[in-house]
């Protein structure tokens, strides 16, 4: 269960791109995650809320995006959404592909923050 | 005192970038060096340790300067087994962790002299999902699967298999024995991973090792040449084949 180190990774990840004002609170987190980055959506979630406790993040929500896997198929010359992670054919005629160009993603994408209003100019 | 707003920031930043970025100078250095890298991940029980102790003597015997880091959540029984080789063998115990961080590898090469080895092989704790994620600086990813484990692991894990770079089925022994039906092996590493090399060994037997030695061989033949085309060339390693 690596999704508790994850969410360490994210906690560091959000606090390095919070602005210096402890004022400034997080009411979420969106994260981009490819369907080949190999995290549980649950287990996260669960590892999220036990993480944050005491950090800035405390009390925030976790979105998770997930990326569909994207091949590259060399016979249609196109762009394949893949429905599983299984499978690695083209899905319009099968010809087999492992030239992934979406999928892997395991990003912080952004943040929601709760500024005071006279902090806003 | 006026109500708080809501503001979106874009931060668009790897979750693992920290570990990617360690990984990325890792790498720099084992190619400055001249040291070929080998992630090997598995299942517990696939029989890592026992393939990679028969590979530690064998290469040594070749005349190669090899080393291995080996991950145990406890315990340095496999530390243990791979000296036996008589190749410097380090054990990382990881006290829970469910994976290999660049970080480790890191803090546990600090006083080998990466000039001294030609190839270093890592042995990544048992677990075929959570070391997928966690880049090491390795040059070849392999993942491995035994005859007992079932033909169809590569679908129910398809993120390991996905990321590797080569697949390497052991206790080919036991293949009659489980009724271990190899193309259907082939065919589930084939569909999540479309190209990638499958080697049959069996460490017992000492089958198929001559042809993942060969393996090994032409990957750091392709990898030094890569090495050499952006990287001032050092002097030439010894060959895998003395």
């Amino acid at each position: 269960m690596h999704e508790l180190s994850i969410a360490h990774s994210i906690v560091e990840v959000v606090t390095a791109a919070l602005p210096l004002d402890e004022r400034t609170g997080v009411a979420a987190v969106h994260l981009r995650i490819g369907r080949l980055a190999g995290i549980e959506a649950g287990a996260l979630h669960f590892s999220y809320d036990l993480v944050v406790e005491g950090t800035r993040l405390a009390g925030s929500r976790l979105v998770i995006e997930e990326v569909p896997v994207v091949i590259h198929c060399p016979a249609c010359d196109a762009a394949r959404e893949l429905e599983g992670i299984q499978r690695f054919r083209c899905p319009t005629c099968d010809t087999p592909s492992g030239d992934i160009r979406r999928g892997r993603e395991l990003e912080v994408a952004s943040i929601e923050l709760v500024v005071p209003e006279e902090q806003l100019t | 005192m006026t109500a708080p707003t809501t503001r979106i920031v874009e931060v668009r930043a790897g979750i693992l970038k920290k570990n990617d970025e360690l990984a990325r100078a890792l790498r720099a250095r084992f190619e400055a060096a001249g040291t070929f890298v080998v992630n090997l991940v598995s299942s517990p029980g696939t029989g890592k340790t026992a393939f990679l102790e028969r590979t530690l003597t064998d290469l040594r015997a070749r005349g190669l300067r090899v080393a291995a880091l080996v991950g145990d959540l406890e315990t340095d029984n496999d530390a243990q087994r791979l000296a036996r080789s008589g190749a410097p063998v380090k054990q990382i115990n990881t006290h829970g962790r469910c994976h290999l961080e660049a970080e480790m590898i890191e803090a546990f090469l600090e006083d080998w002299s990466l000039d001294e080895l030609d190839v270093l092989f890592i042995e990544n704790v048992g677990n075929l999902v959570c070391p997928a994620s966690y880049d090491l600086g390795e040059a070849v990813r392999v993942a491995m699967l035994s005859v007992t484990e079932g033909e169809d692991k590569p679908l129910k894990y398809p993120t390991m298999f996905n990321s590797a770079d080569v697949a390497v089925i052991t206790k080919m022994d036991l293949a009659e024995a489980c009724e271990f039906d190899a193309a259907a092996a082939h065919d589930a590493i084939q569909s999540v991973r479309p190209g990638m090399q499958v080697l049959a060994v069996s460490t017992r037997r000492g089958t198929g090792l001559d042809a993942w030695y060969a393996l090994l061989e032409a990957s750091r033949d392709g990898w030094r040449s890569a090495r050499t085309s952006h990287t001032a060339a050092s002097s030439p390693p010894a060959a895998l084949h003395a």
